[in-house]
């Protein structure tokens, strides 16, 4: 799934952010918020609208002074540092393009600040309009491109100063969800040909695991976990996390057995065996998340009924082409979400409503979350 | 299917109600703009009777005869009354334009990023002058201009007087009233909300994060004022400079009462000419003049508006 995954960090400790905090009229917005960034990485902030990840982006920026904490950039302290004066530039959401002025004029808006000569800015805008494949429409006004245009306009502003520190808010959030898939590919490709280090900020978790080499989930200002996408996805360290990132069935139990090789958890419905020890103690409630696409359903019961598995009636299910969604209720009454990937046309015999249906996964399929 | 009948019909009910809305006004402007105008224009190129102007078509010896005077309009190419009239109109528009621009542009720019719960309030405040007659308060500035007045008080304590002097708008200190200092100082006050309201307008609807995109850029607040707010509020200040400048031109009131003996503008001529001379068409001809005179703002006026609002494409 991650395009970017094979990124690995250079030089770690480029961008640092440390214990910053921001208070709005004593709310605080972001909390003791630390990160790490390295040269050359993308990064996600991850959160719902709300959580902070803008007011951080913006204190990163400059347009927000924090209340307490530091911004290091390759060693130098950010403070005090108005916006116009860090070498950070911004893609901002729905792009906030010049309308007065033509595409190339916007490209070269900020190296015409920086009193560059004449010909090199036209160098330089060409460079930008064939980077991002705009070199035809140099002369038009923003509001004659389409969304898309406008959006590589954007990138090639905010890329055009070569700053060291790309700040995307929302980059695709203005595209229509067909033209975003295909965005979010070429957005990492051109950021890698530039080789940029780059933080985002989005609510959608596709673009940050798709487009990100790492990523920070955060929740009421508060950052809950940081790590690569497949990192946050198959081992959440929290119950927002697991909820938060794809779907998931939470289920309470008990700490029956704990032994360095393996667990097993009672629930209600069903008792759980782990193929890992947790270093609890036995009869502390535990928390068991299990991702719907690692369980597996079938008619007749599995061979090992003891354990992982359990069984139930079809009383909900939603068809999604590439994988069907089956909600199946348990004995409690509690329902489990399944999603079975549909890998032939035609079933002989599909499942349907009101069908009784065994539940099972392997030892290896779990999350035991301990807070 | 009886729907695209429905939505034909819809349609021209929609057409026939947009005539109604277009022909109002428009039919207004025609009756009582474009029908006058043609009047004037044809006592302007009349000979002036006992009574009244004759027509220009007449009866004479069994002859329809089409009479065309333009004496009218070379003589106001050659008196230099006129045309030091018409620069003085002119001149004292384009100031009162540029005073109020100066003052204007500041005054609606904080207004529009005053706090949204204020904004009202300003609003109000700038409306707030309309709701005392007119002549009254150009009558104020009379016994605030005047000597102890406050006006005056204020200027002539503070020593200003000896730099107006200079400036060549009062002819000596402590002479405030009937100079083009008076003059301009109620042309100023008088169409100051007319500038202030389209700035305001454009000004408020202006997006923040476009000046925040231009110092991210690298741009210093004031040159990011410059490049980005300025070009964005010109359709503000092109609405606001004509809206203060064409009334303006032909101003009667505010010179009558404020101006002096050098300060004798267009509207002042005018007014001679029919009241004092009892000459219609030259009266007639010095009006044409000057609405031609003023047409020429209003065409750039329109092609700017029109390139603001060009189609997309």
């Amino acid at each position: 799934m991650a395009v970017a995954a094979a990124r690995l960090p250079v030089e770690a400790g480029f961008l640092r952010v440390e214990h910053l905090t921001k208070d709005f009229d004593g709310v605080g917005a972001v909390v003791d918020v630390s990160l790490d960034i390295a040269k050359g990485e993308i990064f996600a902030l991850l959160g719902s609208s709300g959580c902070g990840k803008s007011t951080l982006l913006r204190m990163l920026a400059g347009f927000e002074t924090p209340s307490s904490g530091r911004i290091v950039l390759a060693g130098r302290d950010l403070a005090g540092l108005p916006p116009y004066e860090r070498p950070m530039n911004m893609m901002f959401q729905s792009y906030a393009l010049f309308p007065h002025l033509t595409v190339a004029d916007n490209i070269a808006f900020g190296l015409k600040r920086e009193r560059m000569p004449a010909a090199d800015i036209r160098d330089r805008v060409d460079a930008m309009l064939r980077l991002v494949q705009l070199a035809p429409y140099a002369r038009r006004k923003p509001h004659q491109l389409s969304g898309g245009q406008q959006q590589r306009v954007a990138l090639a502003r905010s890329l055009a100063k070569q700053p060291q520190v790309l700040l995307l808010d929302e980059p695709l959030g203005a595209l229509d969800r067909k033209l975003r898939e295909q965005t979010q590919i070429e957005l990492v490709n051109i950021i890698e040909t530039v080789g940029v280090t780059c933080v985002m900020v989005t609510h959608d978790q596709e673009e940050a695991m798709t487009m990100a080499s790492r990523v920070a989930v955060m929740s009421e200002g508060r950052l809950l976990q940081v790590g690569a996408p497949a990192e946050i996805y198959e081992t959440p360290a929290s119950r927002f996390v697991a909820d938060f990132i794809g779907n998931v069935n939470l289920m309470e139990g008990t700490l029956d057995v704990d032994e360095a090789d393996h667990c097993v958890i009672g629930c209600a419905d069903v008792r759980h065996y782990v193929g890992h020890g947790i270093s609890g103690h036995p009869g502390m409630r535990v928390t068991v998340a299990l991702r719907p696409e690692k369980i597996h359903l079938s008619r007749t019961p599995p061979n090992f009924r003891d354990f992982n598995a359990v069984q139930g009636t079809v009383a909900e299910l939603s068809y999604f082409g590439s994988y069907t969604v089956y909600h199946l209720r348990l004995p409690s009454g509690a329902t489990l979400k399944v999603s079975q990937a549909n890998t032939h046309r035609h079933r002989d015999d599909p499942l349907t409503w009101g069908d009784a249906a065994w539940a099972h996964w392997s030892r290896s399929a779990h999350v035991v979350l301990t807070h | 299917m009886d729907a695209p009948t429905t939505l034909a019909a819809k349609l021209r009910t929609r057409v026939h109600g947009r005539w109604v809305v277009i022909g109002v006004p428009f039919l207004w402007l025609l009756v009582f703009f474009l029908l006058p105008f043609l009047i004037v224009l044809d006592i302007s190129l009349s000979e002036m009777g006992t009574v009244r102007p004759n027509e220009l078509l007449s009866w004479r010896d069994g002859v329809l005869t089409l009479t065309l005077r333009f004496s009218g309009y070379s003589l106001v190419a050659q008196d230099t009354l006129y045309l030091t009239a018409y620069v003085a109109s002119l001149k004292y528009a384009f100031w009162t334009t540029l005073l109020c621009l100066l003052i204007g542009y500041p005054f609606a720019y904080f207004m529009a990023r005053a706090r949204a719960a204020v904004q009202p309030a300003l609003l109000m405040l700038v409306m707030l002058p309309f709701w005392t007659s007119f002549l009254l308060r150009v009558y104020a500035w009379k016994g605030l201009l005047s000597p102890d007045g406050w006006a005056w008080d204020l200027i002539v304590g503070l020593g200003l007087d000896p730099v107006l002097v200079a400036l060549g708008l009062i002819p000596a200190p402590g002479k405030l009233m009937h100079t083009p200092f008076s003059l301009v100082i109620g042309m100023v006050y008088t169409y100051l909300p007319f500038m202030v309201l389209p700035l305001y307008g454009t000004l408020a609807k202006l997006d923040l994060r476009l000046l925040e995109a231009a110092q991210d850029l690298g741009a210093r607040p004031w040159v990011a004022f410059w490049t980005v707010t300025v070009p964005l509020s010109r359709a503000g200040i092109v609405a606001g400079s004509m809206l203060v400048f064409i009334p303006s031109v032909g101003e009667f009131v505010i010179p009558e009462l404020l101006g002096g003996p050098e300060t004798l503008m267009i509207g002042r001529v005018m007014w001679d000419e029919f009241f004092a001379n009892n000459d219609w068409p030259m009266a007639s001809t010095v009006a044409v003049v000057m609405i031609l005179m003023i047409l020429v703002p209003l065409a750039v006026f329109h092609k700017v508006q029109a390139e603001a609002q060009e189609p997309r494409s």
